[in-house]
């Protein structure tokens, strides 16, 4: 049976250059902030962590010059961007798109990593901790972010709308999702 | 009747998924090793369980909980007090493998309706007649080793309502009984809850090449581009003299939906769905192409073609034993 073409868009170009010459420390910040946020939102995420709620993890979206470092500091996570290849107890490489598409429940980790669109480096227990309690918490990222931009949530929705619908990024939970 | 949709959940939010997919009944399991898919970050813990079964009936879906591991020598009570703890949280029912877990089932807590699990490997009717003479059983979930005709007879000769896998991860021929992964990592799905525990997991970047090590062994090399598999000893690639292959199993998912007809006709009650270890994301689009499947079936229309090979392990599927063409 033939397989469909590969459907993970590749993060546009102007993201990558941007990121290799914007400051990282206050996109730092702001990530970390939003994280709490989402934390606050979602404490059972931390416990499906288990044994790895302090642990760190590296995100690695391969499109960009830059990793995450996700430090979920029992409850209180720290984001870290860094232009290195930095050091955690698991790393998880793949294309933008597919790890968003993985924290809005968009599609398999499974099925990416038979694609080898996604790979697991270190600690595969805590690599798989992370994926089971981040596909259990239901996350809309955008929703998230509109929720904390106050005045501006109507604009940032259009904003975020439009760059769904240019790159193919799910920057929000499928629509089926969100109305259930 | 239409034949039951039997879908797998790791998680609260995969069971709604597979609720909302269309799904007649989930099954899913404690977060201990009482059931065979003990992975770190799944499964339910009490609460989550108790809500979850809720939110089945709200929407007219059933829950099932799988205790399907072998009680520990001295640590019986843990196994005991899933039983009883599903039965509190409502479940519609048991799926055990254990003759002693079953009897105390039978014995303690007579309402809760018991299914045979696959890990107890009930091959053939007179074994599946006993379980339902000594600890009335309802149903039996058939191990993936038996032909449609196979099948039909069992069915033939039974009351008790028989589950088939029709999608999914693939076993070696001897559910309930591989020690492979014990082989391996000291840990094996019948014990433990879990086959080649990620814990035991090594993966490798060799220059685009996928090397994957179980137990420090290596068990498969995957070239770049070319899809990968499950990290479990049964699906690894040996070499022996001048061969190189897969020694038990391909690394292939097993894809029964064109064999629904002929599975109906044979008696089989309810189509189980693999893969509890899997995303929300596989568990909706897995439940909506078969839930579309039996639909279609009992209107008379022709099964709608499916859209899986993404979600199948190595990225290749097979009809598995219900045809049995082994090379």
């Amino acid at each position: 049976m033939p397989v469909p073409e590969n459907p993970i868009p590749r993060c546009p170009a102007a993201l990558a250059a941007t990121l290799r010459i914007a400051p990282l420390a206050p996109l730092s910040l702001s990530l970390t902030v939003f994280t709490r946020q989402l934390a606050k939102k979602n404490p059972e995420m931390f416990q499906r962590l288990g044994p790895y709620g302090r642990s760190v993890f590296v995100l690695d979206p391969t499109d960009l010059p830059v990793v995450l470092l996700l430090d979920p500091n029992g409850g209180a996570p720290k984001v870290t961007l860094t232009r290195r290849s930095g050091t955690g107890v698991a790393r998880v490489s793949g294309p933008l798109a597919a790890l968003l598409g993985l924290v809005h429940g968009a599609f398999d980790g499974d099925a990416l990593f038979f694609s080898r669109d996604l790979v697991i480096e270190g600690d595969t227990a805590a690599a798989l901790a992370l994926r089971n309690a981040i596909d259990d918490a239901e996350l809309d990222l955008a929703h998230e972010a509109a929720t904390l931009s106050g005045p501006l949530a109507r604009p940032l929705k259009q904003l975020i709308t439009l760059v769904e619908r240019r790159t193919g990024l799910y920057l929000t939970r499928p629509e089926d999702a969100v109305l259930w | 009747m239409v034949m039951e949709i039997v879908c797998p959940a790791g998680t609260p939010a995969a069971l709604r998924a597979a609720v909302k997919a269309g799904a007649h009944t989930v099954y899913c399991g404690f977060n201990d090793e009482t059931n065979a898919r003990n992975f770190p970050g799944l499964n339910f813990d009490r609460a989550e369980m108790r809500a979850g079964v809720a939110f089945a009936h709200d929407h007219g879906a059933k829950v099932l909980v799988a205790i399907n591991t072998f009680p520990r020598a001295g640590s019986e009570a843990i196994w005991h007090r899933a039983v009883a703890d599903a039965e509190t949280c409502g479940a519609d029912a048991v799926i055990l493998a254990d003759i002693g877990l079953l009897d105390y089932a039978a014995c303690s807590h007579p309402g809760l309706r018991r299914h045979l699990s696959v890990q107890a490997a009930a091959a053939n009717a007179d074994v599946i007649n006993f379980y339902a003479e000594t600890f009335d059983v309802k149903r039996v979930v058939l191990p993936r080793v038996l032909s449609v005709p196979e099948i039909a007879a069992i069915n033939a000769e039974t009351e008790v309502e028989t589950e088939v896998f029709v999608f999914g991860g693939l076993c070696v021929m001897a559910e309930g009984r591989c020690s492979l992964s014990s082989y391996a990592t000291g840990l094996s799905p019948n014990m433990n809850g879990v086959c080649s525990p990620a814990s035991h997991v090594e993966y490798q970047n060799d220059q685009g090449a996928l090397n994957t090590r179980l137990g420090g062994y290596l068990i498969h090399r995957v070239e770049r581009n070319q899809p990968a598999p499950y990290p479990t000893l049964c699906k690894g690639c040996f070499s022996a003299g001048e061969k190189t292959g897969h020694l038990f199993e391909d690394p292939v998912s097993l894809n029964a939906e064109r064999l629904i007809p002929q599975l109906q006709k044979a008696g089989v009650t309810a189509l189980k769905i693999e893969g509890r270890q899997r995303s929300k994301s596989y568990v909706a689009q897995v439940v909506r192409n078969f839930r579309a499947a039996v639909d279609a079936l009992e209107a008379g229309r022709p099964l709608p073609e499916g859209m899986l090979a993404r979600l199948s392990e190595g990225q290749a599927m097979t009809t598995g034993a219900y045809k049995k063409t082994w090379r």
